[in-house]
């Protein structure tokens, strides 16, 4: 039987130090709403999503109740929206118009985001993908709750410099329509490259075309508890470090299951896996730089960041896959800026840069992350620094993202406030440097070849 | 057999047991195994109970429980026993 001491800790890591589960996300296939009249597509989209997940939110509300355990965000991803607009719009405001139906039938459901407003293009764009990406910054600006991405390559497919620039420019755009809101928009935008199908974190999350008609994914937090831990072992060897991230990150993965199984019981809805990520908020202590400085580096950024986080990414997941029956999604550490006290105070500091956090995303669980820079960033300079990171997951076969944050009238040196979850961050000096000349020449990246790996 | 943890937190005062243990046996709950513990001068209890017998909801007795806790100025909570185990047990 369960003892004393194990249901303190279990409390204390809850109480004290942020244990939560990040998210349920139920993923609704919308491949069964195809229409080719645009009223009659927006009506099965609605009445398809608020069928399906009318009981999300009360059934995660009670789930954490029974087990005293928070699950911070129910949300909704479905299917990306240009395979499923392709017939029925034919402009970019037709897919507006989805947008602000997804945008009411999340807030029917009480969930407090909805991804999947995306299009896959890392070979090519039809038609219709172009006329939903060239809609996300209206889209964006006239809706609360939908999240929008774009797939731009791969490492079977290469990437697609076309819709690098174009995404360039999007961002650009949606920071613009967003500018009374320190353009807030492009928090809820992002390009990946090697996008998975079942990621259930926001704002990247979409219900894959590989997916079943329904399925629950659920996201793991913990940054916090792992820090915890970690200060009883302070002083030790790699191999006693190793051991305790991996124990750690087995003992929250463990809760995500749980709460996973629980909740597909009771929708009635397969569940699909368990994403392992360790996902920062900006709560005191819920972070990932706290956990660079607990294994003793003086800041995020300095010499030894990169390997204090591919040792952590690795063992995170070694400990994570043991706990779950289906690991998917990103899985591993993320490390956005404005979401995680210890990484502001870091940039602050002048410890971590643009090009440092390029270089860990080499070995995160994603990428560029609620990165705020200056308003007036150039439009190709912004698809230069997509297209470096989408070259980072290209080759390293691995998903890497980008969500920056051009805030319109802000420069070097201001912060920029976006509430909740989203947190605050200071405004990031990019390279002057001119890239047009290289983003405009348009076409494709080939693929990577598979071997000589150097 | 459906177990519930409780765990009881709070500064050590008279009759804390006593009350939860009233508020159990007039919902039919029956107790398991209890053990307690004092960390950092407060005082904690664990109970196993089984809630089998009990015609409330549990999501009640989540809250009935917190409340007679906010009555003693400690802090109970009820949790169903599987978050444990999970966590603990392979």
């Amino acid at each position: 039987m369960i003892n004393i001491n194990e249901v303190l800790e279990t409390n204390e890591m809850i109480e004290k130090e942020n244990l939560d589960v990040r998210t349920i996300t139920l993923g609704i296939s919308l491949l069964n709403c195809i229409d080719s009249d645009l009223e009659r597509l927006k009506e099965k989209i609605y009445n398809r999503i608020t069928s399906v997940a009318k009981d999300l939110v009360p059934t995660g509300l009670a789930i954490e109740k029974e087990f005293g355990i928070p699950i911070v965000n129910k949300r909704i991803s479905v299917t990306p929206i240009a395979l499923i607009g392709g017939s029925a719009c034919k402009t970019s405001e037709d897919y507006v118009q989805i947008a602000q139906v997804l945008d009411r039938a999340a807030k029917e459901v009480g969930v407090n985001f909805l991804g999947g407003y995306s299009a896959l293009v890392s070979k090519g764009m039809t038609k219709s993908d172009e006329l939903l990406i060239r809609s996300i910054p209206q889209a964006l600006a006239t809706t609360d709750y939908v999240c929008s991405s774009v797939n731009l390559g791969s490492t079977k497919t290469g990437l697609n410099m076309d819709a690098v620039k174009l995404m360039g420019e999007i961002v650009l755009e949606t920071a613009k329509a967003t500018a009374d809101k320190d353009s807030i928009g492009c928090a809820k935008l992002v390009v990946f490259c090697n996008a998975p199908d079942d990621n259930p974190f926001m704002a990247g999350a979409f219900h894959g075309v590989t997916e079943a008609d329904e399925i629950i994914n659920v996201g793991v937090s913990g940054p916090g508890v792992m820090r915890k831990a970690l200060e009883s072992v302070r002083g030790t060897d790699f191999g006693t470090l190793c051991n305790k991230v991996k124990k750690t990150a087995f003992k929250i993965t463990r809760v995500g299951q749980l709460v996973a199984r629980e909740a597909s019981e009771r929708l009635g809805i397969p569940f699909g896996i368990i994403d392992l990520s360790l996902a920062p908020t900006p709560a005191i202590g819920d972070s990932i730089a706290d956990i660079f400085e607990e294994m003793g580096l003086e800041r995020a950024g300095a010499p030894g960041t990169t390997a204090a986080l591919a040792l952590l990414n690795d063992q995170v997941k070694k400990g994570g896959v043991m706990a779950s029956s289906y690991v998917g999604g990103l899985s591993g550490a993320f490390i956005p800026v404005s979401e995680d006290q210890g990484m502001i105070n870091a940039v602050e500091d002048g410890a971590l840069t643009l090009e440092k956090l390029e270089a860990m995303t080499c070995v995160c669980s994603v990428g560029l992350d609620m990165i705020a820079i200056p308003g007036d960033t150039k439009e190709t300079t912004i698809a230069g620094i997509i297209a470096d990171e989408m070259a980072i997951g290209m080759v390293n076969q691995k998903t890497t993202a980008v969500r920056l944050i051009p805030v319109i009238g802000k420069q070097v040196g201001e912060t920029v406030e976006f509430g909740g979850l989203l947190g605050y961050a200071p405004i990031m000096p990019v390279n002057q440097f001119d890239c047009s000349a290289f983003i405009n020449r348009g076409g494709r990246i080939p693929a990577p070849i598979h071997s000589f790996k150097n | 057999m459906k177990k519930i943890v409780i765990t009881v937190v709070g500064k050590d005062s008279v009759g804390i047991i006593a009350k939860v243990c009233t508020y159990l046996a007039n919902n039919a709950i029956n107790i398991l195994d209890i053990s307690q513990t004092i960390v950092d001068g407060f005082f904690n209890m664990m109970m196993i109970v089984d809630v089998a017998d009990c015609t409330k909801d549990f999501g009640t007795v989540v809250d009935e429980m917190e409340q007679i806790g906010d009555e003693m100025g400690c802090i109970i909570k009820a949790q169903r026993e599987e978050i444990f185990n999970e966590m603990h047990r392979i």
